[in-house]
């Protein structure tokens, strides 16, 4: 088992430009069963052996897709997130930077009372290396099969930590990138939740930034229900306060924002917390020996 | 995007949010015929995107890194002033030569306050607006916030320039209320809001059509944030907004062709704004001497933390984002080389979306395009990452490299100290 991605994944590509085409290929060569792409006026034909659909519903009712991915350009990313979550699509993951934020607060309000579970947008996906599946944009290289789960507002940090595990010999059951903005389909705290449940992880490792609450979120749930070690990050200590750091998310706004205050609420929960996101692999290393997990 | 106050309250007044009258001014000339029109008797504010204005003091370009060691090395410096005195960059007149004299000792001249920075801000206008006789200050704001989901109401008896004190030591003196975006506003947000700040009657409905207007100002503009501090409500009983801000959301600017107009550039570090003319988006310039070339933003926060405790400042935060050009990379190196703190590049690439071989590319074509004497540090790593590899070996470059972030730091750091 694994979360969100398995080995039933069928996965439907919503935006095949440039990029959308080329992380489809990578994909398809990790191993992933990529069944569909969605094109609005190429329906009917084919890209990379992938049959093209000119809607998502078409699609999921010919293909049975269960799974989308999304790279379409921001200012029409609402629009195709909307049309997967009314297709019943149980899992989207909106890679999509620059998304306006008005436009995430309709396409968050629509989400509730629906099927789909939206990860991202801003985000660099979901991967679980023991199936090979992958739906996002991170070099499948560096992953490894294995138990630890990981979850990161930031694409770049999964891959960072993931490489630090891997040479550690430290495999990954799966990795969830959130995403970067203000407002995400999944707070870190529902994906450290779905982690906590799995079965197949037996340690985390949550990288987080600073800006907002989300962290504190996330340690208020660790410190009442994880039994996992935890391992932490906090991005951005040394950021100068006020200033917006690309992460649209990442803004120090109030006492909760800053990392001294995120990474007190995680240490107090009991995790592991790494100064430098150079040390994080060698952080779990030690945490690992210490619960005598293997 | 920020906004400056006479831009904020033009899109406010708009949408149907009361605003005392008053006009922008360049010219001292024009503040006094603006005077002229309100009656005389107006108050003539600094137009800069940084606050504490009315604290701020006016002195010439060479003087204010000097004003603002002073004003920050002691609160009693900062603390002396008060709002509409005759020092600041906001000031009272009782007449149109008062105004014109005000407006001529403002103009040209850079506005220095806490929260400008030591370069302080040239103040190219001023807003000239009637004075109101303010019998209590409250705030309102509305912004986009993650938690909620949606659009938030913050707003406060005790309004003021000392609001985030209120905050920080009164919390419960904060109502916080959101808005449904399935249902967006309906009236009674306005009630509630005005009942839980105390108020009652005719000024509970000016409240609530405020508070009504504030919200369509932030739909209408993609605003991440508007503000209204104070919002007051004069001797007269009439409930107004005195001072706005108002930010909006960039990522929204696509389709606010309008908005786009008003942005002061000036207002904006000069380094930052030649990244954007050289599509280096995601750059903010710090204080230190190593220069940094990052794909993703966490990662380049990660990046800066790991030069800080390796013993180094960054010089910059910059996120390349996914590189599809490696001009892009040698216009990052242009950005960072103007910076004439920095004695070292750190270029720390961990590729995904982005390709390896494209960021080495640019770097090879960057040491060619330029004069580059400052020792470079690269830590590549992920997708095409061999092809990069291969690259940089055959260009013949001299670069350090490293596979390792910790030690991709310390060299960095090393390398800037030997250069100094």
């Amino acid at each position: 088992m694994s979360v969100l991605l398995d080995a039933n994944t069928r996965l439907l590509v919503q935006g095949i430009g440039t990029e959308g085409t080329n992380h489809m290929k990578r994909s398809i060569d990790y191993g992933t069963n990529v069944v569909a792409a969605i094109h609005p006026r190429r329906g009917g034909e084919q890209q990379e052996g992938v049959p093209i659909f000119t809607t998502v519903d078409q699609a999921v009712r010919e293909t049975g897709a269960n799974v989308s991915i999304i790279f379409v350009p921001a200012p029409f990313a609402a629009d195709a997130m909307l049309e997967a979550v009314a297709a019943d699509i149980p899992l989207v993951v909106c890679i999509t930077e620059g998304i306006p934020v008005m436009d995430m607060v309709r396409v968050k309000r629509t989400l509730s009372g629906r099927k789909s579970i939206l990860i991202g947008p801003n985000c660099p996906g979901v991967i679980t290396p023991s199936t090979k599946t992958r739906v996002g944009i991170m070099p499948g290289d560096v992953f490894l099969p294995g138990k630890v789960g990981v979850v990161s507002r930031s694409g770049t940090l999964v891959y960072e930590v993931v490489a630090q595990l891997t040479s550690l010999g430290i495999g990954q059951s799966t990795c969830i990138g959130v995403g970067g903005d203000p407002i995400i389909g999944t707070r870190q705290v529902e994906a450290v939740r779905l982690l906590n449940e799995d079965p197949d992880t037996d340690a985390i490792v949550l990288v987080g930034e600073i800006g907002g609450s989300a962290e504190q979120e996330a340690a208020a749930y660790i410190r009442e229900h994880v039994k996992k070690p935890v391992v932490a990050f906090i991005a951005g200590a040394t950021a100068p306060p006020g200033r917006r750091m690309g992460h649209a998310g990442a803004i120090i706004s109030g006492e909760d924002g800053k990392a001294e205050n995120k990474k007190a609420a995680l240490r107090d929960a009991g995790a592991y917390v790494s100064d430098s996101p150079a040390e994080i692999g060698i952080t779990m290393q030690r945490a690992r020996a210490e619960r005598g997990l293997r | 995007m920020k906004l400056h106050e006479y831009q904020a309250r033009d899109l406010l007044a708009r949408h149907g949010v009361a605003v005392t009258g008053g006009r922008v001014a360049s010219t001292p000339s024009e503040a006094r015929k603006i005077a002229e029109e309100l009656g005389g008797k107006v108050v003539v504010k600094a137009q800069i995107h940084a606050g504490g204005r009315g604290k701020g003091r006016l002195v010439a370009e060479s003087e204010t890194a000097a004003m603002f060691q002073k004003l920050t090395s002691d609160p009693a410096n900062n603390a002396g002033q008060v709002k509409g005195d005759r020092v600041g960059g906001v000031r009272l007149a009782d007449s149109a030569q008062e105004a014109e004299q005000a407006a001529a000792a403002i103009l040209g001249r850079y506005l220095v306050s806490i929260q400008t920075g030591p370069e302080g801000k040239l103040v190219k206008n001023v807003l000239v607006a009637e004075q109101t006789d303010i019998a209590k200050e409250y705030y309102l704001s509305a912004m986009v916030d993650g938690g909620v989901g949606g659009i938030l109401f913050i707003a406060s008896a005790e309004g003021g320039t000392e609001i985030e004190q209120v905050a920080a030591t009164k919390p419960e003196a904060i109502v916080r209320m959101p808005v449904d975006p399935a249902a967006g506003w309906d009236p009674y947000i306005g009630r509630t809001l005005a009942a839980r700040l105390g108020f009652s009657g005719d000024q509970a409905n000016q409240f609530a059509k405020l508070a009504e207007g504030l919200y369509n100002t932030a739909l209408a503009t993609d605003a991440s944030l508007v503000e209204i501090n104070p919002l007051a409500v004069t001797d007269g009983g009439q409930v107004v907004a005195v001072d706005a801000k108002l930010s909006i959301d960039d990522n929204a600017l696509f389709r606010h062709p309008d908005l786009e107009e008003l942005r002061d550039r000036d207002e904006e570090d000069p380094l930052e704004v030649l990244a954007q003319d050289l599509g280096v988006s995601n750059f903010i310039k710090l204080d230190g001497n190593i220069g940094c070339i990052v794909n993703g933003a966490g990662l380049a926060m990660a990046t800066m933390d790991t030069i800080k405790l390796a013993g180094g400042e960054p010089a910059n935060f910059l996120d390349i984002g996914t590189v599809n050009d490696p001009q892009r990379v040698v216009n990052a190196i242009k950005v960072i080389l103007e910076d004439e703190n920095v004695e070292a590049i750190l270029v720390n690439i961990f590729g995904g979306m982005a390709r390896v071989d494209i960021i080495a590319q640019g770097v090879i074509d960057g040491f060619k395009q330029l004069d580059i004497k400052v020792p470079v540090v690269m830590r590549l790593v992920g997708t095409n990452l061999a092809e990069g590899e291969k690259l940089i070996d055959e260009s013949g470059i001299n670069v350090v490299r490293t596979s390792e972030l910790g030690d991709a730091a310390r060299k960095a750091v090393e390398a800037a100290s030997a250069a100094a």
